[in-house]
């Protein structure tokens, strides 16, 4: 690594965190500065960033990543519930428990490449999220989704013998004398995660996964993946042996997935199937190549485009659009609005497939390649004016 | 005994409409090269032919009867269908036969709609790579699955039989097994009509000269337009073909699953399943996997078994399909080369 692009990454890492930090004012004037959605821009786009890990640099699509955020989830819901409402532990066992989770699968999937991959993620995904609906209820609560709920009494609770769908242990929480009135909130060492902390705690570990993935795409490893995705053939036959990288990738994707699940976990304890379903998994693989598959700030960006849009997509309905259409004669306003209520409201995913086929079919390298394209052409027309300082570039 | 030669019934249904969608799906795997992940889309769009085409026959008209009163005091309202009143008794057979019927709809509209498919979408991803395929495919069958939503509505929409094969059939009278072993006619008669699809595709691929074409095409495909064929355009018709198929599934389909927009993406994964099981690019082995997953996946609900091993029936398919593609790479009929690389 040259000292030019260490600095150039630590420039990036600086300006994303300012931007992730400041995100509360920048999103002002869209109107989506409220820590709810913000939360959730930074949820989705650690799973992005994870999944990225995996589908950008090494090529490999999985078409189930949306099982690691699942047991992410669910994992967290029982840290909730039998050690303690602090978000640290359930963080690191989310994290511990879908990285086991990821291993067992990888470990199994990656014996095959290209579609065959796809389709045994898939199909450990479905397994995962049919067994979660049938026979591990107890662990899953089934269809209602695992919740949190009261602390069992003390008298019960010294005997183990309690209904924890109903009621809780947190023994953690019991042993340091934290003190219950109804449902608690998930905390950070007393301070609630709801609202803006509940943001900043995403924030900053958003901040931190991007600091690794940059880390990761520069390391020797991270050299390695991307040398799987351009020849994996040519590799192994120079005589290295890719499955364990390949592993090793799956892991921290899931890993990174499982701590997506464990933050939806905590700004809302409740986890259900339905977060495991391949629609879900489809989901993610959308963000990653809307923003741009194997860019690093590309994720991000098409997690918290998916999640605005979808925000005020589905928000509207056909009154907000007669009041769009308003300065329309009566006919032709009627045929804009039935044309237009098609796409939003609960259309919305009509408009997230459409997106999907245009950036594809357009853009295969996502938003970032769209924003290369346009610098690119307006440095190709500073260098067309300036042909002397053409020739003193360095071929690269 | 009869509760085994139940569950094999049971299972031909459902292989059946799991063997025509992979049918489908590997076909335009071995021709086109295409991963189509909108090809159950296909098959609800069939299903949904078959309820527009129903929901236009029973369009009634509504004529107040003065002469007959309701509970309620106000004058009977008599509803007729249009069709019964312009024609007849042959209205009335319309109706009832509206599932047999709507294939008349729904063999030329998929063709079309197929055909349109290939031209205006896969043609341009023959050179991308597999996963650019999955996606747009992906993309593709969000957009129809939603459009079918908003005019259809989220919830399952039931189709009956014709009257003639709407009851149970007697199978182990048949065969000398006692009375207990009865049967819907439907699924019978839908056992029936995906193999004689099946087998009309094997014919028109293995006894006429385009099937000929298109076999050595998907063997090796550059020494036949060499030879002077245009073989993307019959790779264009065989899409066209494959969507036929999926489409006359979904719509045969309908009385034994009211279809909802979801019921596309259902069989989709399994069908994948069956593809990958069978081996991508064969489809003989296509039909074989659909068949012999439909029966795994109903001897796995029964009840005996499902108390040994809890939760088998949710993800018999998917097992199958893990140790399938680790013991046996190319599946079950897979030939080398095809999705390989």
């Amino acid at each position: 690594m040259n000292q030019g692009s260490l600095f150039k990454d630590l420039m990036l890492f600086l300006v994303f965190a300012g931007v992730v930090l400041a995100a509360p004012v920048l999103l002002a004037p869209l109107g989506a500065n409220y820590p709810d959605l913000l939360q959730k821009f930074a949820i989705f786009g650690i799973f992005a960033i994870g999944f990225n890990i995996l589908f950008g640099l090494t090529g490999y699509l999985s078409f189930g990543h949306a099982a690691f955020l699942g047991v992410g989830s669910y994992a967290s819901v029982w840290v909730f519930k039998l050690l303690s409402m602090n978000v640290i532990p359930a963080v690191i066992f989310s994290v511990i428990v879908s990285g086991l989770f990821a291993f067992l699968i990888g470990f199994v999937s990656l014996r095959r490449s290209g579609i065959y991959f796809s389709i045994l993620t898939l199909a450990f995904a479905q397994m995962s999220y049919n067994l979660a609906y049938s026979v591990l209820t107890p662990i899953t609560n089934g269809e209602t989704g695992l919740q949190i709920r009261q602390l069992a009494p003390s008298d019960r609770a010294a005997d183990y013998v309690l209904n924890l769908r109903d009621e809780d242990l947190r023994i953690l929480d019991q042993a340091f004398g934290v003190v219950e009135h109804g449902i608690p909130i998930t905390n950070l060492f007393g301070i609630k995660m709801s609202g803006y902390p509940g943001f900043y705690f995403c924030a900053v570990l958003l901040i931190l996964a991007f600091g690794l993935s940059i880390l990761i795409a520069r390391s020797n490893f991270g050299m390695m993946l991307k040398a799987i995705k351009s020849n994996q053939n040519r590799l192994s036959y120079t005589g290295i042996n890719t499955r364990p990288y390949l592993i090793a990738a799956f892991v921290i994707s899931g890993m990174f997935a499982g701590l997506s699940g464990s933050l939806l976990a905590v700004t809302d304890p409740l986890a259900g199937a339905e977060r495991m379903q391949w629609t879900a998994s489809g989901e993610v693989v959308l963000m990653t190549i809307l923003g741009g598959a194997g860019t690093l700030v590309g994720p991000v960006l098409g997690a918290t485009l998916i999640k605005f849009f979808e925000n005020i997509f589905s928000a509207i309905n056909d009154n907000v659009l007669q009041g769009v259409y308003s300065f329309l004669p009566d006919g032709l306003r009627e045929a804009a609005v039935a044309v237009s209520g098609l796409f939003v409201g609960s259309g919305w995913h009509l408009t997230l497939g459409l997106l999907f086929m245009i950036i594809v079919i357009f853009l295969p390298g996502g938003l970032m390649q769209g924003f290369e394209l346009i610098t690119g052409r307006f440095k190709r027309k500073a260098k067309a004016e300036t042909p002397s300082q053409q020739s003193k570039q360095p071929a690269e | 005994m009869d509760a085994i030669f139940l569950q094999i019934l049971n299972g031909l249904d459902k292989g059946g409409a799991y063997a025509l969608i992979a049918l489908g799906l590997t076909l335009a795997f071995g021709t086109l090269g295409v991963v189509n992940f909108a090809h159950g889309a296909l098959f609800m769009l069939g299903a949904f032919c078959t309820v527009g085409f129903n929901k236009i026959l029973t369009l009634e008209k509504v004529a107040l009867d003065p002469t007959k009163m309701t509970a309620w005091g106000t004058p009977l309202e008599v509803r007729t269908p249009y069709v019964e009143t312009w024609f007849g008794d042959f209205g009335a057979f319309l109706v009832d036969y509206s599932v047999p019927v709507s294939l008349i709809v729904v063999i030329p509209l998929m063709l079309l709609v197929g055909i349109a498919m290939e031209r205006g979408l896969i043609r341009h991803f023959y050179k991308r790579p597999h996963a650019d395929q999955i996606l747009v495919t992906f993309g593709l069958a969000i957009v129809l699955q939603e459009l079918i939503k908003h005019y259809f509505g989220a919830n399952p929409i039931p189709q009956s039989v014709p009257e003639i094969v709407s009851g149970s059939a007697n199978i182990g009278s048949w065969f000398g097994l006692g009375d207990s072993l009865v049967y819907p006619w439907w699924r019978l008669v839908y056992f029936g009509f995906s193999a004689v699809v099946i087998f009309s595709v094997f014919a028109f691929l293995k006894f006429t000269t385009f099937g000929m074409v298109v076999r050595a095409g998907m063997f090796d495909r550059e020494q036949v337009s060499m030879l002077g064929i245009n073989i993307e355009k019959r790779f264009t018709i065989v899409f066209g073909l494959a969507a036929v198929v999926a489409g006359v599934a979904g719509a045969m389909y309908t009385p034994i699953l009211p279809p909802d927009y979801h019921i596309g993406m259902e069989f989709l994964v399994l069908s994948f399943v069956v593809v990958v099981v069978g081996g991508m690019g064969s489809l003989g082995g296509a039909v074989t996997a659909g068949f012999l997953l439909g029966i795994l996946q109903s001897f796995s609900s029964m009840n005996e078994i499902k108390s040994i091993l809890p939760g088998i029936d949710q993800i018999i398919i998917y097992l199958v399909a893990v140790v399938v593609l680790l013991a046996m790479p190319r599946g079950l009929m897979g030939r080398k080369g095809v999705m390989e690389d």
